[in-house]
This record gives structure tokens, sequence and C-alpha cells, in this order.
């Protein structure tokens, strides 16, 4: 008789268990949504901050002064130590590599640039300028693993001028995924960026300005012709110096191999009181705690460890920023899922009580028969809990691809909905329309069946 | 049925009572009676129409004013327009030089007057010194209550005091006068006196004694530097500041105005942005508003479509009354206005309830998360409130369409 009872209530009265299913349907793919885009934002963000560029410095352990102003390195080039350029792909090799978005190594060299011998003084005169030597997108293998790295990745406000022809697609590169996965062939010569392998450099815009070049001209560096293959604009000291393939300013140094300092971009976890504890100090549990999570100076850690004679720094502008803005959002949208949680609850209890109260003659009628208060409240939340079951079902899959679909259009990137969310979404419809009910019927069934019979509700 | 409880009354009393009013009020005492007398339903109706105007209202205010709030936490990354004496030839190779040129004097109060007082702006001053073993070291003479409003990032274990008076330091040894405090970055300090003693520097033969105050760390150029007060700065070096580092809040558009307002005021300087900085906000920035304006659209719809599904409830189940105005000859139009009256009643009354929750709301929200309270925008009131009613309106007439088409006779019946 129960089930028959639940049954027929689904079947004659269709329309209003559609209403009522809609608003659970509607509210449940809300919270799903609004949970599945909160628990994700902090990573996307996360991504998102790398714009901002490296996060961490690696220079030679026993580096001596920087004696630089505005970008202009005060000091004689061959001075100080270096790192080797073969250690770099070690960096892959370090426990939270997933975490590397990026990295490029710099080596800066002070060179003679002939002025150009036209209009003005006619006599060609030279004139000191820093060379920088770096990565643009190299190719690299650490392992079995193929990954490409360089400035176009740490540094993506470098914007490069170049007049290349129209058969020459003009692409803007974004953050590659960490993993390096679908970046194995380079993306070589894209309009103005050298190649790492070539001689070609790329002039910052106010020394073009200076010298008067533009792009596909030639220059003289050191008495070596290398052609411009573009104009850079950083916003920076950059626009000062000429750029080069890493490989160029060791030539011009003389020391293969050499880095000055290798600039790393990492997806890191704000800073918290763990973080800031000094690791000497922590007991063997809590230092694997600290070591295996990716706080910024744990990879700072993680970073000396793998490359000889290194130190690694946070670059604190980037890093601790990172840490109040991301929480900021996170915490932004936590309340905002909070206050859509609560609505969309509201929402299906007040709907929930909508349709139980519409049945009170029924009620009435059932409780005439002779039906307990107890076996009629069972009938409404049997009927409440497959709602919610049905309702919460189609509302997780309707929030899934809402998230989706948010996260595809925001970020360009999938937003995961982990399973283990199901259970969950699905207990809470439950809850929610239980509680919702719960008033209604109660207040249904104490009331008189010959009130509500005789229709004076 | 809905004058039964006043058949309860005695009748001399409510026939008293109608004496006073006009007949016209029998439209208003409708509609007072239906919501006094069905106050359950008419409750979780209004209920439903307060959240629903209550989250509207909250995420608009949130949406606009969220985009202000995060601007000032960026503003935490620093300087994100920089000012730097146009440079001539030389001066790149020998910045230290007294000949190089530099910012007018008044740069600081003209840029503050060109951008307002929000606007904070930081000299500095560069110059080359010579440690007594000969090394070299660039010592930075700045303002350090601006430097450490600007530069949160800073770590710094002491920041030295400020400096009361200007005194002079000439010559070769300043004797007399309380020690300088220098801020030391960390592998300055290392090599300048890694004993944390005071220390000497030498500028073009002028001589500086100098106390460590304290450590400055940030992992960036900063740490192989010596910071000094300006004004101690300038009569060790006379060096004038060559840079200010500003940092100026607002959109981008409102940003690329002040640029070019300031690169009016100072004709002799170059006004640039700092591409990094304002990149980086204006990306992970309207991420955050796209989600957030996703999310409110999100909530907004599913509350509205959650009141109009309660309303539509509501009004059918007093399809009783409806029958009971037609069979005692009420005219249609008359009954369309009076379900219309009272939903757009319900509406303006959820609207106005739903805006000062929603204002609440709001408010605890960014107190919680920006720890300064949203601004009550009233311009929201106006969509709040025509979106509640048009969404009341909905919910009476679509039933009502419904209903039209029924004789009466069968819905009093029961059927």
């Amino acid at each position: 008789m129960f089930p028959r009872l639940v049954y027929e209530s689904f079947r004659r009265q269709a329309r209003r268990k559609l209403l009522a299913g809609i608003a659970i349907t509607l509210g449940v793919a809300v919270a799903t949504a609004m949970i599945a885009v909160a628990t994700d934002i902090g990573d996307k963000i996360n991504r998102e901050l790398r714009t901002y560029g490296a996060n961490l410095v690696i220079t030679p352990q026993e580096d001596t002064l920087d004696v630089e102003i505005g970008g202009v390195n005060l000091k004689p080039p061959s001075d100080g130590a270096f790192l080797s350029e073969a250690d770099l792909p070690k960096i892959r090799g370090t426990f939270w590599h997933h975490n590397i978005v990026g990295f490029s190594p710099m080596l800066p060299v002070v060179v003679k640039v002939r002025k150009a011998s036209g209009a003005g003084d006619g006599a060609s005169k030279t004139e000191e300028v820093t060379l920088l030597g770096t990565y643009f997108n190299q190719h690299l293998t650490f392992g079995k693993e193929d990954f490409t790295t360089g400035v176009r990745i740490t540094h993506p406000w470098w914007k490069v001028e170049a007049s290349c022809g129209a058969d020459t697609p003009v692409r803007d590169v974004s953050i590659t995924a960490p993993d390096g996965a679908g970046s194995g062939q380079t993306r070589a010569n894209e309009c103005g960026w050298p190649d790492d392998n070539s001689q070609n450099v790329l002039l910052g815009e106010r020394l073009a300005a200076k010298l008067d070049k533009h792009p596909g001209d030639t220059i003289s560096i050191n008495d070596r012709q290398f052609t411009i293959s573009g104009i850079l604009s950083t916003g920076n000291v950059e626009d000062d110096q000429i750029v080069a393939p890493l490989a160029v300013a060791q030539q011009i140094l003389g020391k293969p191999g050499a880095v000055r300092r290798v600039f790393v971009s990492a997806l890191t976890k704000p800073p918290d009181a763990l973080s800031a504890r000094d690791p000497k100090t922590m007991t063997p549990e809590v230092y694997d705690r600290w070591y295996c999570s990716p706080y910024v100076e744990s990879i700072a850690f993680q970073l000396q460890e793998a490359i000889p004679h290194s130190h690694a720094e946070q670059i604190r502008q980037v890093a601790q920023n990172e840490g109040t803005v991301l929480s900021r959002i996170k915490g932004l949208m936590l309340l905002v899922t909070l206050a859509a949680l609560l609505a969309s609850a509201l929402a299906v209890s007040a709907a929930m009580a909508t349709a139980i109260f519409e049945r009170r003659v029924e009620i009435g009628l059932m409780k005439a028969l002779g039906v307990g208060n107890l076996a009629v409240s069972a009938i409404f939340f049997a009927e409440a809990l497959l709602l919610a079951l049905f309702g919460g079902a189609a509302g997780f899959i309707a929030g899934s691809m809402l998230a989706h679909q948010i996260g595809r259009s925001i970020f360009s990137s999938q937003i995961s909905i982990q399973p283990v969310l199901f259970p969950i979404i699905i207990a809470i419809a439950v809850f929610v329309t239980f509680a919702g009910s719960a008033a209604a019927i109660r207040r249904a069934v104490k009331f008189d069946p010959v009130f509500s019979l005789r229709g004076q509700a | 049925m809905s004058t039964g409880p006043a058949i309860l009354h005695s009748a001399r009393e409510v026939a008293e009572r109608r004496a006073h009013s006009p007949h016209t009020s029998m439209f208003v005492r409708m509609l007072i009676r239906a919501a006094m007398l069905r106050r359950g339903r008419a409750a979780s109706a209004l209920l439903a129409m307060v959240v629903a105007a209550a989250v509207a209202t909250a995420m608009m205010n949130l949406y606009v004013d969220v985009q202000a709030k995060l601007r000032n936490e960026f503003r935490s990354y620093g300087a994100n327009v920089i000012v730097v004496a146009k440079s001539g030839e030389a001066s790149a190779a020998q910045p230290a030089a007294t000949t190089a040129p530099s910012l007018p004097p008044d740069a600081i109060s003209k840029i503050e007057s060109a951008l307002g007082s929000k606007t904070l702006a930081v000299p500095f001053a560069y110059a080359v010194a010579r440690t007594t073993d000969g090394q070299s070291v660039v010592v930075v003479g700045t303002d350090f209550t601006r430097a450490r409003e600007l530069n949160h990032w800073w770590k710094v274990n002491h920041w030295p005091a400020p400096q009361m008076d200007v005194r002079l330091v000439g010559g070769d040894n300043a004797t007399s006068a309380p020690p300088t405090e220098a801020l030391l970055g960390i592998r300055a300090a290392a090599v300048v006196t890694p004993k944390r003693e005071p220390f000497d520097l030498t500028f073009q033969g002028k001589t500086i004694h100098l106390t460590p105050a304290g450590l400055l760390q940030t992992g960036a150029a900063e740490d192989s530097r010596i910071y000094l007060d300006q004004s101690e700065f300038l009569s060790w070096t006379g060096v004038t500041p060559t840079t200010i580092e500003l940092a100026v809040t607002g959109s981008p558009e409102e940003i690329q105005q002040g640029i070019n307002k300031l690169a009016a005021a100072l004709p002799g300087a170059d006004v640039r942005p700092v591409r990094q900085i304002m990149e980086g906000e204006a990306n992970v920035l309207n991420k955050t508003r796209a989600t957030l304006y996703a999310s409110a659209t999100l909530v907004v719809l599913t509350s509205a479509l959650c009141v109009l599904a309660t309303l539509i409830g509501w009004v059918f189940d007093r399809r009783r009354d409806f029958a009971i105005m037609k069979a005692i000859g009420a005219s249609e139009r008359l009954v369309n206005a009076f379900f219309a009256a009272e939903a757009a009643v319900l509406g303006i009354v959820g609207a106005i309830i739903g805006f000062l929750i929603g204002i609440g709301v709001a408010a605890w929200i960014g107190r919680a998360n920006f720890h300064a309270p949203v601004v009550p925008r009233f311009s929201v009131f106006p969509y709040v409130l025509a979106g509640s009613v048009i969404v009341a309106l909905i919910a009476a007439v679509l039933p009502i369409g419904l209903l039209r088409r029924v004789q009466p006779a069968i819905i009093l019946r029961g059927e």
C-alpha cells in the first residue's frame, strides 16, 4: 500500500511534482556549480597570478654583491660566480616539478654597440649597453620528459614587435601546462621572437629608439653582426637592453655554460603558520609536511638541493602578495558560495512547503480514514526523498555542465569536479528537502481533518 | 469565505468600523485581509521574495564594489607607475655622477597635486659608494615612511627611526651628530658589515658613518643595496631623486589618464606604467570579475525561478477566492487588478526588506573578506525593485490566464 500511495502521488500529480523537482534541480545545480568553482578557483587564480612572472630566483651560492642601478650593471662582467646551464633541467626533477610552470636563465653581459653612423654625428661611436642572454622558448629534456621553457612563459608581459609577413601567424602564447604536455614541438620563430639556437637578438624599445634601429636591421655588437628580429617592450629595465639567446651571451662572455641567475615561476600555496617556520627547527614529521607542501619556501629549498652551489630565494614582491590576493579571491568565492547555498536551500524549502500545503485536503482525508500521524509523515518524507534523489542527481549533472562551461569560458581550462562531491551534494539535497518539508508536514499533520476537508485552511 | 472571521466580531462593532471608511476602500481592505487571513501562506511567499531580492542585492553590491576592493589589494604589489628622469646618454653608465639628470625637487608635490593625495609616491635617489675595504655598493636615499607603505612585501626586521631634524653632515668626518641609521639589504649587509657593527661609506671623498638599523629582504635587487633617509642621503652625496615610484589606484583607463597628466606636469621626466604589475592585475581582476558575474547571474536566476514557482503555487491555491469573486459578479478587470495589485505589493515589500538584508549581507562579506565594509549602493535598488515586481506579476498573471478559462462553478465545486 505504501509504495502504491507514493507511486500514485507521483503519477497523478505529475505537474506539481515536476515543479518541486525543478526547484530542487535548479538549487542543486547552482550549488554544485558554485562548490566546484569555489574549490577550483584557488588553482585557477594561482595560474593566472603567474602573469606576474617568476616568484623564485636562483643565484650562485657565493654570489658577490650586485652593483646595479636601473638595470645597468656597474660591475665587471666576468666578476662573480656562475651557475651551470647543464644543471638547469634538474629543476624538473624536484619534488614539486609539476608546480613549476617555467624557468628562464639570465646572463647579463656588458657589450659595446656601434652606433648608427647615420644622420647625427656621422662618425661611428660605440656605446656600452647590457646584453641579456636568456631562453626564449627553449626545448629541453630531463629524463624522459620533454618540455619547453623560457621568458615566453615566465615573463608573459614581454611583447615583441616585428614586421612579419602576412603568412606568419601571430599567435598569443598562453602559459603552457606545467607538465609540459603537448608542448613537444618548439614554437620557434613566431613573429619576432628569435630562435634559441639563432644569432638573432631583440632590442629594447628605448634602446632601439636611441640607436634608430628597426626589426630586420643588423646591429654590431662587440664588432660582430647580429640581426634584430624584433623590438622588445617590457615596461622595465630591459627596454634599455639587448636580449639575446643564452648561447650568444655565453660566447660574448667567453664562458660557455655560464648562467648568472635563474628565474623560476612556480605555483605555490599561500603562506601560513607552517611555511614561516625555519625548517632547521622542525621535528621530522613537521619537516616532512613542510617539505611536501608547495610553499614558496619549500620549493626554494628543493631548488637549492637540485642545483649544486646555488641559493634560491623567493621574490617577495611576487611571492608574498600572491598569497593575499589569492586568499581574498578564495574567501570571496567561498562567501558567495555560502550565500548561493543558502539561497538555493531556502528556495527548495519554500517550494517543498508550498507543495505540501497544497495537499492538506489529501492529508485530511487520510487522517479521517484513520491513518496515523507517523504514517502520513512517512509518505510525505518518502516523496520528498524521491524528489531529492532525482532532483539532486539531475542537478548534479546540470551543475557539472555549468561549472565546465564557466571554466571553459572564463579560464579556458577544465574545472574538475571531484566524484566525491556527488554523495555530498545528494546528502545536502536530501537534507534541505527534508528540512524544507518538515515544518509544512508537521503543520499539515496537526491540522484538524474536519477543517481541511471543509476547505477552511 | 474571507469574511468568515469578521462575523465573530459583534455586528455593531463591524458596522461602526465600516461607517468610518469610505466605500472605495473595499479594494484595499481585500488586499489587507487576504494577507492577514492567510498569514502563513503570505509569509512563505514573502520569504521567498525577500530571499531572492536579498541575494540579488548582495550580488550586485558585491559585483560593483569588489573591483575597487580587489584593486586596493593589488596595490600591495607596489608601484604600478614609475617616473624616471629623462636620462642623457652618459647617465646610464655613470648614474652616480652628479651631472646625471634628476627630477625637479618639487616633483613629489607636483605628482600629488596632479593625481590627488590618494596616490602614494616614493622617491628614490641612487649612488654608488665604497666601503672602507674598497667594495662598491649601491646606496639609495628614500622616504622610509612612504617606502614602507608602498612596499608591503619588504621583509624588514627593524625600520630605521624617522629622522626628525635635518642635520648637515658635511666634510670628511661626521663626529658630533648621532649616528645615521641605515637599512641594509641582506646581501649588502653580509659584505659591508657581517657583524652588524657601525660602518663607514665613502662617496666622492665624503665619508658617512652609518649604524645598521635593520635588515631588508626582498629576493630582488634591493637585497644588494643600502637604504638611507633621503635628507641624510642628500646632504651626504648631493644626489637628488632620479626615480619616483607611484601606486595609482583605479581602472586601467584612470591610470592611463594619470600617466598622461603626469607626463604633462613633469616634462623633464619619463612616465611609464609598470607593465608586469598592470597586466598581471588586469588579468586576475578580469577573471575574478567574470567568475563573480557568472555566479551572481546563476544565483539571481535560480532565486527568481524559485520565487516564480512558489508564487504560482500560491496563486493557484487561491483559485477559490478567484471563483467566488467572479461568482458574485466581479468583472474580469477587477479580479485581474486585484491579483496584480497583490503581487505588486508582495514584490515591493519583498524588494524593500530583501534590499536591506542584502546590503547587510554584502557589508558582512566585505568585512569578513576585505576588512572594509562594502558601501551600500542605492542605485541598485530600482533594479531589485523592478525585478521583484516583474517576477511577482508574472507569477500572478500566468495562473490567472489559466484559471480564466475555467467556470467558477467548477472551481467552487472543488474539482
